[in-house]
């Protein structure tokens, strides 16, 4: 059975989540949201996740706690919860941004604004969500820096001691900060991707290998999760299509 | 005992312009829209807005009706950027102070504490410090002596908020799953205006609902104004969920067409405006 695209991607989402033990799964975005729904299925049965309202639910919908969005943002700042974010722009020390696109006096694009970004990244491990790699996404630097990056943490002393970018997944591959300065890394490249077009797609220099890692296969049982049971209409398909020779 | 219950527009006119008004829900989740209908057929206008943004900060944001914004984003939810908004803020049409949801909330508690400001560990290493430089920082006394930033009071002088149930005395009954912050938005401000879906008895409210759903204490509401639908398009769970037909209506038409078209003279020209556009849709 071969994997999609869309396939790895919920696979290197899900691997987010192994060995997190028994904290909050904050998915945002289909992809990820099948990654924390898989990893909590699978090999990280003490995740806890919620209904994307006031519930904490199981995969199977049955309610087991309530997390409005008061006792949400306590949780945050209590740290115990991996959040995955989406990012309209990153870059190499893991700086996000959500906000709006050229100066943000007078924003040439306004998004969404800067949400929770700043309080999660100072108190949760962290990790991105990019659908589409590219150039406008991956930045030199961004407009406005409302997840914070290692560049920036660093000058914060105590108020950074839970500082923590996990990785970056995007549809052409998995990074992360594992480097001595904590600049953005490669780590693996979903299978069909070569590591020229993932430097090509980044407006900045990566760290790593020529030669990197493919992103792990999915396992049968996996697979089989992922299509029956988590998304057997294959909205994934619709966020990441699948490619010639991937 | 004070009866509390009065019209939308009663309500409104006790607001004046160049007022901060806090506006409850989430998002576009149980925003009080009948409320902030009546505020916008009235003139009032030059206002500090202070919001979990949605429709509500779309609709007074086109209307023009704001100077300042205080919030942590805008969003229809199903629809992620409200556009509406969007296009008044690429316009330079008012002020923004954009800051985190922690932070926000922190300067809601500060508010209905009556302090200063409340310690939070967020928007210290973002931007959110560079684009307001009013925002300021404090040191830890203890040994740990970590730098936080201090959230400021978010003072209102005015709260708005819609919930399912309230009694004619203002105390409020929320059935959802979820309070939002409507609570904090009340004892922030000098004066709550509740809309809510029905004024009940007050021995009804926990007739066959449990005492925790009692939100909204009556010593921090002014005003009860009883507003059918009045959260409409936005979600009111569980009486109803959001009318994402009319919302994409709304999000895709100009907003002087909108409001031509929908704002009318009162709430009731509104359900008739939009219960003629919902046949011609099933036409």
């Amino acid at each position: 059975m071969r994997a999609t695209r869309a396939e790895y991607c919920v696979i290197a989402c899900a691997e987010a989540w192994r060995g997190a033990g028994e904290v909050l799964a904050s998915p945002m975005g289909l992809i990820p949201s099948l990654g924390a729904r898989l990893a909590r299925l699978t090999f990280a049965p003490d995740l806890l996740l919620t209904d994307g309202e006031a519930l904490l639910v199981r995969p199977d919908g049955t309610p087991e706690g309530w997390l409005p969005y008061r006792q949400h943002l306590e949780l945050v700042a209590g740290g115990r919860r991996h959040v995955m974010m989406g990012a309209s722009q990153l870059d190499r020390y893991g700086n996000q941004n959500i906000s709006c696109v050229g100066d943000w006096a007078r924003p040439r694009r306004q998004l969404l604004g800067v949400r929770g970004a700043p309080l999660n990244t100072l108190n949760n491990p962290t990790s991105y969500w990019v659908p589409r790699h590219s150039r406008r996404v991956f930045v030199e630097r961004v407009d406005m820096v409302c997840g914070v990056g290692y560049d920036r943490a660093a000058e914060l002393g105590g108020a950074a001691r839970y500082h923590h970018v996990e990785r970056v997944v995007t549809d052409l591959a998995v990074l992360d900060f594992a480097t001595p300065g904590h600049t953005m890394r490669l780590v693996s490249v979903h299978p069909g991707v070569t590591v020229e077009e993932v430097r090509e797609a980044t407006g900045f220099p990566l760290a790593g290998p020529d030669e990197v890692p493919c992103t792990r296969e999915p396992e049968a049982g996996e697979l089989r999760l992922i299509r029956e049971v988590l998304d057997p209409r294959g909205a994934r398909t619709r966020e990441v299509p699948d490619r010639e020779g991937g | 005992m004070t009866d509390k219950t009065m019209t939308a527009e009663e309500a409104v006119s006790r607001l004046a312009s160049g007022m901060t008004l806090g506006i409850g829900g989430w998002g576009s989740r149980r925003k009080p829209m009948a409320l902030v209908r009546a505020l916008l057929r009235s003139g009032i206008g030059d206002l500090t807005v202070v919001s979990y943004g949605g429709p509500d900060v779309g609709m007074l944001a086109a209307a023009g009706r704001i100077r300042r914004l205080v919030t942590a984003f805008v969003t229809l939810d199903s629809i992620p950027l409200e556009p509406h908004y969007r296009a008044a803020r690429e316009g330079g049409g008012f002020e923004l102070t954009e800051v985190d949801e922690g932070m926000f909330q922190c300067g809601l508690r500060a508010a209905a504490q009556r302090l200063p400001f409340l310690p939070v560990r967020a928007g210290i290493g973002s931007d959110v410090l560079r684009a307001d430089p009013r925002l300021r920082t404090v040191t830890s006394p203890y040994a740990d002596g970590e730098t936080l930033v201090a959230m400021p009071a978010l003072r209102l002088d005015a709260a708005l908020v819609h919930v399912n149930r309230a009694d004619r005395l203002g105390n409020g009954q929320y059935l959802g799953p979820d309070p939002y912050f409507d609570d904090l938005f009340c004892e922030a401000a000098d004066a709550a205006y509740v809309s809510c879906e029905r004024i009940v008895e007050t021995a009804e409210l926990t007739k066959e609902a449990a005492p925790q759903t009692l939100l909204l204490k009556r010593l921090a509401v002014t005003g009860v104004v009883e507003a059918p639908h009045g959260a409409h398009f936005t979600s009111c769970a569980p009486e109803y969920g959001r009318d994402e037909e009319f919302q994409r209506r709304y999000a895709t038409t100009p907003w002087p067409e909108f409001a031509a078209r929908f704002l009318g003279a009162d709430e009731t020209a509104y359900r008739t405006a939009v219960r003629e556009w919902r046949k011609e849709q099933e036409r």
